[in-house]
């Protein structure tokens, strides 16, 4: 046995050796023979990385593998992860708060001489630090965690689960840098260039594999619910990525790339992709999440088994239809504008009857939420996943979507799903995992929490009423007309009526990444207490799946 | 008939394979008939490929990330076609690769923007736009006046969008680096060439610097030719190849 798994392991380390190999060469001949400076400097980047990698692969052989005796599971790319999901969460509410506070106070935070601070540029990097980092991480600490309990079974690949991550995080350097640079795609959320891509896919591919190859050494006979959403998210994220980015670069050794669809074609493709980044990424995902921690913190199996296949069936059916809605009165055929509305209208059933399934895990926990911050973090989030997924279907209308369109209350929208759903749901199990992880017996501090949460959900309420008031007086104003029937308003004057919102905004970023802070020093002083280990009997698998 | 999903839940290639067929679908129905159904781009007169200084624009627009802040999409709503010009037709963006239509509207839309400001006030705009709009939220791009225009590889751009089957002719793809030049030089020995391989293309030194040939001569040509050339007078709304 112990022989078989040292070949096992020799093999994955050729294997990522030699990904190794050759990518650092590819970079070394990109990074000679770069067309522009900004490509050579991705490439410089990504050659230093290869070769730490290199360098790590190489230390890792000679050490021999880090495995942890106490546990029957690999932990050690979780914890890596949680680290991970914490930096980059904080990094990405960071330059949100900087380009909330860039519209609301333009004279103080452009700065002639460096252009890489513009907001075209951080808006990007926000975006993409906030889903791909942020939420990124969770998702791929979260679901590596949830495999293995509720398969019983330990990571499957080796040094793989390491190659994802490491790969991942490679990613987000290739992207963020590559904003700052000026380079990207002009296509939103799916802005990395064409070789950042082609990276990701190869690393995509390797997630898939490690998550499949885990299911597949499974010791339970069933499937748990919570992997079949995490599937569906990186099965689903593949199809998309792939579709989305095919592009015609200029030259092989420069970043600009001509997407391979244009106009109208390529206006729906990117919008397919882009709700689906929400729909999968930023859902499916989540929910995944949802389904095990919430049952786990609350210690309830989930409310309903046959409402967790409806829901997620429904859900992964009917949400790739809704792009259209993203281009409602544009040059898109109507057909497709009626088809993404009715399909987004339909969307909010299944959104709802997930949302029920998860809160009714509660059924006779529910005094807990007054005394357990965490589990009421998760539950919130719930909740605004519930508000955020009956307001999207609503602005999906058309006459409401004339309004709503192009103002910020899609910005508002936005955010009340990703700060309250999103954000909520990764805090929560943030904190379930790291006293899991490094064997504590609890959190180093509740009270802490508590302010972390009210402050977090106060910024929230600030960001969105904020958005929502800004949104509607903006489409309001555009199309108001005086009594001769001509405009009423310039274009600037609904600029300039955007400030006190800006700034209310910004503040409500502030609180909430205030937050995110405490919630950071509440979980490294958790991580390194001195308390003696606590090993928990409740490092099983989850009992949620319904009896046949 | 619950019994019937120990299947998925049993078997992980299943569970794969019933995801991938589920999530195929709407993107099927929805985008694969934008490519075969004719009336999905109008027939209209008076869109053409970019000359290649306005590719070079566009490249800018792109790297600088206008598209989060502009849209170019005027709506078919009153308000709209009031304040920008004529809705935008998907003809307009036939060579758009990627489309720039946008998702809000911190700053106003673009699709017309061509022609309605001189390039003097483009160029004080975009150095510091609240010299000339004090209310602007807009961050300044001076530096565009200060880069040149990298045209080494114009050719590669143009054979690039050729292959995605965008019209250049060999000529135009083989002069693409002077023809670059040229657009922003009145006085260039190519100009008049220039003008025959792009008839209607305007040809002016954008930037008020006519030693050099900068990112924001590219970005000012890019800006004053969207919208511009379309011909509304040979464009029937109710024609029936124009309804969808």
């Amino acid at each position: 046995m112990a022989s078989m798994s040292r070949q096992r392991g020799g093999l994955d380390a050729w294997a990522i050796g030699a990904i190794i190999v050759a990518c650092s060469y590819f970079a070394l001949w990109g990074a000679a023979n770069a067309t522009d400076s900004a490509f050579a400097i991705q490439m410089w980047t990504a050659l230093g990385a290869f070769l730490l990698g290199g360098a790590l692969l190489t230390g890792v052989l000679g050490r021999g593998p880090a495995a942890d005796p106490s546990s029957r599971y690999e932990n050690g790319v979780i914890k890596a992860g949680v680290v991970a999901s914490m930096f980059w969460g904080i990094a990405g509410f960071l330059v949100g708060v900087i380009i909330a506070a860039q519209l609301a106070f333009p004279n103080v935070l452009y700065f002639e001489e460096w252009g890489w601070t513009n907001f075209g540029r951080l808006r990007p990097l926000h975006t993409s630090a906030v889903i791909f980092a942020f939420g990124g991480n969770v998702l791929i600490a979260t679901s590596f965690y949830v495999v293995q309990r509720t398969c019983r079974a330990r990571l499957a690949g080796g040094l793989w689960p390491w190659f994802v991550f490491w790969g991942y995080q490679l990613f987000i350097v290739m992207a963020g840098t590559g904003y700052l640079l000026g380079i990207t795609q002009g296509r939103e959320y799916a802005e990395p260039p064409w070789y950042t891509d082609l990276w990701l896919t190869l690393v995509w591919v390797a997630y898939l594999l490690v998550f499949l190859g885990t299911i597949w050494k499974r010791q339970e006979k069933h499937i748990y619910v919570a992997n079949w959403f995490y599937l569906a998210f990186i099965v689903t994220i593949a199809m998309l990525h792939i579709v989305n980015n095919m592009a015609a670069p200029v030259s092989l050794s420069g970043w600009f790339s001509y997407s391979l669809f244009s106009g109208v074609q390529d206006a729906l493709t990117q919008w397919w992709y882009g709700h689906n980044a929400v729909g999968f990424f930023l859902t499916a995902g989540f929910l995944g999440i949802m389904y095990y921690f919430i049952p786990k913190q609350a210690d309830r199996p989930v409310y309903s088994y046959r409402l967790s296949i409806i829901h997620f069936w429904a859900l992964i059916f009917l949400y790739i239809w809704a792009g259209p809605h993203h281009l409602h009165y544009t040059a898109l055929p109507q057909w497709a504008q009626t088809l993404g509305a009715t399909f987004s209208i339909m969307l909010w059933m299944p959104s709802w009857g997930g949302m029920i399934n998860g809160l009714m895990t509660l059924s006779g926990a529910w005094d807990k939420l007054r005394t357990d911050p965490v589990l009421r973090m998760l539950v919130v989030s719930v909740a605004f996943y519930g508000m955020s997924t009956f307001e999207g279907p609503v602005m999906s209308i058309r006459a409401v979507n004339s309004l709503s369109h192009y103002t910020d209350w899609t910005i508002g929208h936005v955010h009340s799903g990703a700060l309250g759903w999103v954000g909520f749901v990764s805090f929560g199990a943030l904190y379930c995992l790291v006293p899991w992880l490094w064997k504590k017996k609890a959190l180093f501090s509740n009270g802490l929490v508590e302010w972390h949460f009210w402050l977090s959900t106060i910024g929230i309420v600030l960001y969105i009423t904020s958005m929502w008031v800004a949104g509607i007086m903006q489409g309001l104003m555009w199309r108001a007309y005086n009594e001769f029937g001509f405009l009423e308003y310039s274009f600037v004057e609904t600029v300039e009526a955007m400030n006190p919102y800006y700034i209310i905004r910004a503040l409500g970023g502030t609180l909430f990444l205030l937050g995110a802070l405490i919630m950071a020093y509440n979980l490294w002083r958790t991580a390194t207490g001195k308390e003696p280990a606590h090993v928990r009997t409740a490092d099983v698998p989850a009992q949620a799946v319904a009896a046949e | 008939m619950w019994k019937f999903h120990r299947w998925f839940e049993r078997h992980s290639l299943i569970l794969v394979v019933g995801i991938l067929v589920v999530v195929s679908i709407g993107g099927l129905v929805q985008i694969t008939p934008l490519f075969f159904i004719e009336s999905t781009i109008e027939e209209v007169e008076g869109v053409r490929p970019y000359t290649p200084l306005e590719l070079a624009g566009r490249e800018v627009y792109i790297r600088e990330g206008c598209y989060v802040c502009h849209s170019q999409m005027v709506r078919p709503l009153r308000d709209e076609v009031e304040r920008y010009g004529h809705y935008s037709l998907a003809a307009e963006s036939m060579y758009d690769h990627p489309f720039q239509w946008g998702s809000k509207r911190t700053g106003p839309d673009l699709a017309r923007v061509g022609g309605r400001y001189s390039d003097e006030w483009h160029r004080a705009h975009l150095e510091n736009p609240r010299s000339v709009v004090p209310e602007s939220v807009m961050p300044p791009y001076a530096f565009l006046a200060r880069a040149d225009v990298n045209t080494a590889l114009m050719g590669n751009h143009l054979r690039a969008n050729r292959f995605l089957r965008v019209p250049y002719s060999d000529e135009q793809v083989a002069s693409a680096a002077i023809d670059a030049r040229a657009q922003a030089e009145p006085l260039n020995a190519h100009a008049y060439d220039f003008e025959q391989r792009y008839p209607g293309a305007a040809v002016r030194d954008f930037d008020g610097n006519p030693q050099r040939v900068t990112e924001m001569d590219a970005l000012i040509a890019y800006l004053q030719m969207l919208g511009a050339g379309i011909d509304f007078d040979t464009y029937q709304a109710e024609a029936p190849e124009n309804t969808r």
